[in-house]
């Protein structure tokens, strides 16, 4: 595994200049994938944040091959792609070992593309579909999405007199993709370099589908200084609102264990879209519903870990 | 070799002998078997290529152009409800200039929900970039879907080969198909201007543009409609030179002393030559121009071919529900406008959802047009 040295020595294959927010989670996790990536690394993104950021013609922040075709199209463009590299390979046209990213959004992998995904990874195709969940459509101005956490405020989930912020939980991708009986699964965010990078080595090792959900702070959409995504980040680690895990070989792994677990207020207390949860009188009780949630999540990932580690 | 066989067998065969790169593709009917018959070709060992069974037609155009990216000859197959769902990516597809050839065995829009033919779907992608070619017979769609490789290939654009579902998908005729070797020397291999897997050289494709520059992208693509139809009847020459057989863009059938002719596309051309082989014999000087290229549509060709006549029937087997009838009366007439001269057209919609369409119906429409006028603007043909 490389060190922070040695990556920072790699030549950067996501340049600056890109047009991303000052201190944008899902900037960082792309540059940091594909620093750890081993490389030649093909690159499919459906249309979202990263897209509009990186590559408004006659600029692009690409330094590898990069596709781009719809909203909910990643998985299914890389099906198309890695299809058209095995029929070089077959027939002796191409020899090297290229390796396929996905980049797609929450919006792009929960919710408009999950169909595609889930095709793609039946297919067994070799690739590793990134989610870069900032937990919420942030392109087309911060709506929720199915990985919104219960009592966000976004705009189509507005934190309203009546009904304080989104009404339900999020959906948890990582189990679907489990259930798809991906080669790898990991969780992590981009606080956590090492253990990302760790992370992609792994899934890029796989022959076949892989996937990792990054959780990438929106300094925009979650309504914090840019200057603390990373913070952040780790915050929602030590508060176990995103466990850093991975699945692998039939087996869970917890990467990370808080050395104090922390409440989750303090993790909303950092984000404007949680402020109204301070004030509303139903407040109280989305915070407590959250609590509860994200221990019963955490307490069950614990078990699962137990059960299926011996084989 | 002459072989019995349906449309769909046909565009399968054909398929085979193109022995594309990369297929993904999604059942529907009643283009179905096309993809059956591939997916048997393909672990039969008969063929190269790779097929991707993807979930739905959104994620097979998704995944073919994913691949056409990467400068493989792609293919595809759909009909309907599975041509409107891959209505998205159609756009994505033309606007990258990628040449993906599609058959379509032609079926109505839900809804109600219909299985059978009519040119609903492609009419209704007419907007996408695509070319589109109408056959008339399961010969002739085994032929232009080898010429539309081709075609494709050198004008950079997608192309939809279009049968008429049932009609002739699912209708055996006796055809005369080519030797595979002289097939894959017709089409040569694809020159593609790019491959996105050439890593020493990373490209991005699909760019974000905005108003500095989509226009001018869209400008650049226009252009390669503008120039496809010097390309395809450069590539029916080539045709009719290697294989002895052809068709013309618009072909006319006993129009030369007509005063009166319809304008149809797909296998009601049959029909209507049966039609007006009978007013023939009656003294009636009525004839049919049939339409092969739907798309490019060829403005110069139809003012030529039609300003002549005094009246012009156009026989559509789509409505666009806009109270003016189908999409090709209105193109025909607009074409038509800035002729000094310029015959009556007269507007028939016929067969939605596979309605028959029988002899007696062409001979009548033939008649109202020979006569010039009719009561209602949009007649439609057998509606009861």
């Amino acid at each position: 595994m490389a060190s922070i040295k040695e990556l920072t020595q790699r030549a950067e294959l996501f340049s600056k200049g890109h047009r991303a927010c000052a201190g944008c989670g899902e900037a960082l996790a792309v540059r940091q994938i594909l620093l750890a990536a081993p490389q030649p690394v093909i690159a499919i993104m459906p249309t979202g944040c990263t897209e509009i950021f990186s590559s408004i013609y006659p600029h692009s922040a690409w330094q590898v091959p990069t596709i781009h075709t719809a909203f909910e199209t990643a998985a299914a463009t890389a099906s198309g792609v890695e299809t058209a590299y095995r029929f070089y390979k077959k027939l002796g046209r191409m020899k090297e070992t290229v390796y396929f990213i996905a980049f797609g959004g929450d919006g792009g992998t929960y919710d408009i593309g999950l169909q595609a995904l889930s095709g793609a990874v039946e297919r067994r195709h070799r690739f590793l579909y990134v989610c870069t969940d900032n937990e919420g459509y942030m392109n087309t101005g911060i709506q929720r999405s199915s990985a919104t956490p219960l009592g966000a405020h976004t705009t189509t989930s507005p934190a309203g007199t009546k009904i304080p912020g989104k009404t339900v939980h999020r959906k948890n991708i990582m189990e679907i993709m489990i259930a798809h009986e991906v080669l790898y699964a990991g969780q992590t965010t981009v606080y956590f370099w090492k253990d990302l990078a760790e992370k992609v080595a792994k899934a890029l090792a796989k022959d076949g589908p892989s996937f990792l959900n990054v959780l990438v702070p929106c300094p925009l959409g979650w309504g914090h200084p840019g200057a603390e995504t990373v913070n952040i980040a780790k915050l929602a680690a030590d508060t176990c609102f995103w466990p850093i895990y991975e699945f692998e070989d039939g087996r869970y792994k917890i990467n990370y264990e808080p050395k104090e677990k922390k409440p989750i207020e303090e993790f909303l207390r950092t984000q404007q879209r949680f402020r109204h949860l301070f004030e509303h009188p139903d407040g109280k009780e989305v915070i407590a519903e959250l609590q509860r949630y994200i221990d019963e999540q955490w307490t069950l990932l614990h078990k699962k870990q137990v059960a299926l580690c011996t084989p | 070799m002459i072989l019995a066989k349906t449309g769909n067998e046909a565009l399968a065969w054909a398929m085979r002998q193109i022995n594309p790169d990369v297929v993904a593709a999604y059942p529907i009917t009643p283009s179905t078997e096309i993809v059956q018959l591939f997916s048997t070709y393909v672990n039969d060992g008969l063929v190269d290529s790779e097929f991707v069974a993807v979930e739905s037609e959104h994620s097979a155009m998704a995944a073919c152009i994913g691949a056409a990216a990467c400068g493989c000859r792609v293919m595809t197959a759909t009909a309907s409800q599975g041509l409107a769902l891959m209505h998205e990516m159609l756009f994505i597809a033309g606007g990258l200039r990628l040449p993906i050839v599609m058959c379509v065995a032609s079926r109505s829009l839900s809804a109600p929900l219909n299985i059978h033919g009519d040119h609903s779907d492609s009419l209704a992608s007419r907007d996408s970039g695509w070319l589109q070619f109408f056959c008339e017979t399961v010969e002739e769609g085994y032929d232009t879907l080898l010429q539309a490789v081709k075609i494709a290939e050198r004008a950079y654009l997608p192309a939809l080969v279009a049968i008429d579902g049932f009609i002739l998908s699912h209708c055996l005729e006796r055809i005369e198909t080519f030797d595979d070797q002289d097939v894959r020397e017709f089409l040569g291999r694809p020159k593609p201007n790019y491959n996105l897997l050439d890593y020493r050289h990373p490209i991005l494709v699909g760019p974000a543009t905005l108003q500095d520059y989509y226009f001018e992208f869209k400008r650049s693509q226009i252009e390669g409609m503008n120039n496809a139809l010097p390309i395809i009847e450069a590539v029916q020459q080539e045709f009719r030179e290697r294989f002895g057989r052809g068709y013309p863009v618009i072909e006319e059938y006993r129009c030369d002393d007509a005063s009166a002719v319809v304008l149809v596309m797909g296998s009601a051309c049959g029909t209507v030559r049966y039609a007006v082989d009978q007013l023939r014999q009656a003294g009636k000087k009525v004839g049919m121009v049939k339409l092969r290229v739907f798309r490019p549509l060829v403005h110069s060709l139809l003012k030529e071919r039609l300003g002549r006549f005094q009246t012009v029937g156009v026989l559509d087997r789509a409505d666009a529900v806009n109270s003016y009838g189908g999409p090709l009366f209105t193109e025909v007439t607009s074409v038509l406008y800035d002729l000094p001269q310029r015959p009556k057209v007269l507007s028939y919609v016929y067969g939605l959802g596979g309605k028959e369409f029988a002899p007696e119906d062409a001979v009548k429409v033939l008649e109202e047009v020979l006569a010039g006028k009719k009561a209602e603007l949009v007649t439609y043909v057998g509606v009861r």
